[in-house]
């Protein structure tokens, strides 16, 4: 086995895997009395097809970045962090909240970023206690710790942050700590750059530090690990800190580089999903920092496109999710490759 | 106040107890043989869409039905998946929950009601009327499927063979038990009683499908499977300490004055802070079988 194919097998696995799930697409939207060829080029040539639709996947992969980050950083760890939904609200909180301060433009920014980062932080706080010193099992706490986040979320937004004006939405954030736009005329914002070198960064610490070699090790092998005298208790508040930030940044660029409104809705409904999303872009990215980054633009034009596919074919946007379901679940299959490499074999020795 | 405001609390609580216990006591059986399945929540949600197609097409015992036979049928893909094909139990639990979010979202919309579909009284289930109150006849089911699942995982040849599988694959294995078989139908028989429970919440208790309906009890009846320790009776003790934890929200909610001293998303935390609790105060006491999670590879 070459190098060259141990390095491109999982991008294969992942764009086999993107396919299964597309055919399972068709075959749900077939079943319900759709074309589904016209709804896949509906799709793809908005998202793929124009610099606008280009410009939106990019827009729509910001978040899913960060949380994809958050669920790899834990998986990497041996950890299955899958409070990034509640982590984001939490961020998106934290970032209009300190968008009632005046403060000079930049800095206002900077200061935003970092308290929705903390915002996060806390947010896992508890299920990294109990996982580390109780042994919780982080499913379960992080699933609590999202409803929490939740109806919280839902409290501040109706009660606290409530825009005076428009009772809807919460508080626009100030125009001093949005993130400037990087196309005008098109949700693409500085965000986007954060995420992707975030991102980069993350490859960088966890490949070439000797705390991110630790954090695989304990993911690799926990009692060889803990034998080599990587504390278990240190590397999961590490790991959960680090997704924490990264998942209430997800918040913060969600609400800091959206127009027009550059708030939450009431009932999150502009903020809910990315952190489930991001499981699967971090499955499809094949939890690798850098994998997210590709992963993430091709589920975010998914999403751009699925929007004039509605319009265009009349399937419901939200069969791209179910697309996403099916694409993980196909990444589950070890050596997803390997079978069709048995199904050849066995076909040639039957000839034979 | 007086009872009756008590009576309704044990009335939600036994309501709110059966989807959790059903699930649970599934994922018991399924937890036995060492599949741990954390697509349960999906189950939950994708299967109180089909039951409702199913009443729709067929009146409430057909709906019923076909939310057993889609949580068996995600039960089926899950185990060829996990038992046969050793892919990775905790993905494909995400890619379950993951298409059931996206799939019923979509059924939705296509039946033409964005996020919610009320189902038609007619094709609900009937309650049984009792002079206390209605009741849906699957508490009964609820109540007793843990006693049969206690007997047929404790005291038959079949059973004991799921836990051999569980606890020592290559023990079981040399011994001439099939592995991935019996790996396979004892998850699709422990989803397919998350099946029913999905069913039950659209047919017989709420009467309505959201993209919500699951509201986190998957992962709930996950935290009831940790805090039984696959023991099914104590699943049922889970179910109903957490049923009546759910319940508790919704009936402090309607005393009066609550709603104008507390804001309704303080109350609505309960159930999930109640899991919080229980799961880190009984965790370290139970004992799960060695081979959970693993795939079992013949060396």
């Amino acid at each position: 086995m070459t190098w060259t194919w141990r390095g491109l097998r999982p991008i294969l696995e992942s764009i086999l895997a993107g396919i299964i799930g597309l055919a399972a697409g068709a075959l749900i939207m077939w079943g319900w009395g759709y074309a589904p060829w016209p709804a896949y080029v509906a799709l793809f040539k908005e998202s793929f097809g124009s610099g606008y639709g280009l410009a939106s996947a990019l827009a729509n992969a910001t978040p899913l970045i960060l949380t994809a980050l958050t669920f790899a950083m834990g998986a990497r760890a041996g950890l299955f962090i899958i409070g990034a939904e509640g982590m984001m609200y939490m961020g998106a909180m934290g970032a209009i909240a300190l968008s009632l301060l005046r403060l000079p433009a930049g800095l206002h920014t900077l200061l935003a970023l970092l308290c929705a980062a903390a915002a996060g932080i806390l947010w896992g706080l508890v299920p990294a206690v109990l996982r580390a010193f109780r042994g919780v099992h982080e499913v379960i706490s992080t699933i609590m710790f999202n409803w929490l986040s939740h109806f919280l979320a839902f409290y501040l937004v109706a009660n606290v942050l409530v825009d005076p004006v428009r009772a809807e939405k919460t508080l626009s954030v100030a125009k001093t700590s949005r993130l400037p736009l990087l196309m005008r005329g098109t949700d693409l914002s500085l965000g986007m750059v954060v995420a992707a070198g975030l991102a980069f960064l993350a490859y960088v610490f966890l490949w070439h530090t000797v705390a991110g070699y630790e954090i695989r090790a304990a993911g690799a092998n926990p009692h060889a690990a803990r034998y080599g005298g990587v504390s278990p208790q240190k590397t999961v508040l590490l790991v959960f800190a680090l997704g924490g930030a990264m998942a209430g940044l997800a918040g913060a660029v969600e609400v800091m580089g959206r127009p027009p409104t550059y708030a939450v809705y009431s009932g999150l409904t502009n903020i809910s999903g990315f952190g489930f999303d991001g499981i699967g872009v971090a499955m499809i990215g094949r939890i690798h920092p850098l994998g997210i980054i590709p992963a993430a633009i091709f589920y975010g034009g998914l999403q751009a496109g699925a929007r004039l596919m509605q319009m265009e074919a009349g399937v419901p946007f939200e069969m791209v999710r179910a697309v996403q379901g099916v694409i993980v679940l196909a990444l589950a299959l070890p050596e997803l490759t390997r079978i069709f490499r048995v199904f050849r074999q066995r076909r040639k020795g039957g000839e034979a | 106040m007086n009872w009756a405001y008590f009576w309704s609390l044990f009335s939600i609580s036994l309501h709110a107890m059966v989807p959790i216990t059903l699930t649970a006591v599934g994922e018991v059986i399924g937890e036995s043989a060492g599949l741990f399945n954390i697509g349960l929540e999906g189950i939950l949600l994708l299967s109180a869409f089909t039951g409702t197609l199913g009443a729709r097409a067929g009146g409430p015992i057909f709906g019923l039905l076909a939310g057993l036979v889609s949580g068996f049928g995600i039960g089926l893909v899950f185990g060829l998946i996990c038992a046969y094909w050793k892919g990775s139990q905790m993905i494909a639990g995400v890619g379950i929950n993951l298409f059931a979010l996206g799939f019923v979202a979509f059924g939705l919309q296509v039946l033409g009601s964005p996020g919610f579909y009320t189902v038609p009284r007619a094709v609900q289930l009937p309650p049984i009327r009792t002079a206390v109150g209605a009741f849906s006849p699957l508490i009964l089911v609820a109540l007793l499927l843990p006693f049969f699942v206690h007997w047929f995982l404790n005291h038959t040849r079949m059973g004991l063979q799921v836990k051999a599988v569980g606890e020592n694959p290559e023990a079981a294995d040399v011994a001439g038990i099939p592995v991935e078989l019996t790996q396979l139908l004892a998850t699709a028989v422990g989803a397919a009683f998350a099946g029913l429970a999905g069913a039950y919440m659209s047919v017989s208790w709420l009467g309505s499908v959201t993209k919500e309906i699951s509201a986190g009890r998957g992962f709930i009846a996950l935290a009831t499977v940790v805090f039984s320790g696959l023991r099914p009776l104590l699943a049922l003790a889970g179910g109903l300490i957490f049923g009546f934890f759910e319940s508790l929200a919704t009936w402090i909610q309607s005393l009066p004055g609550v709603k104008e001293a507390v804001p309704w998303q303080f109350i609505a935390m309960i159930p999930y802070l109640a899991t919080l609790f229980v799961v880190a105060g009984i965790i370290g006491r139970v004992r799960f079988p060695k081979a959970l999670g693993v795939p079992y590879r013949r060396e």
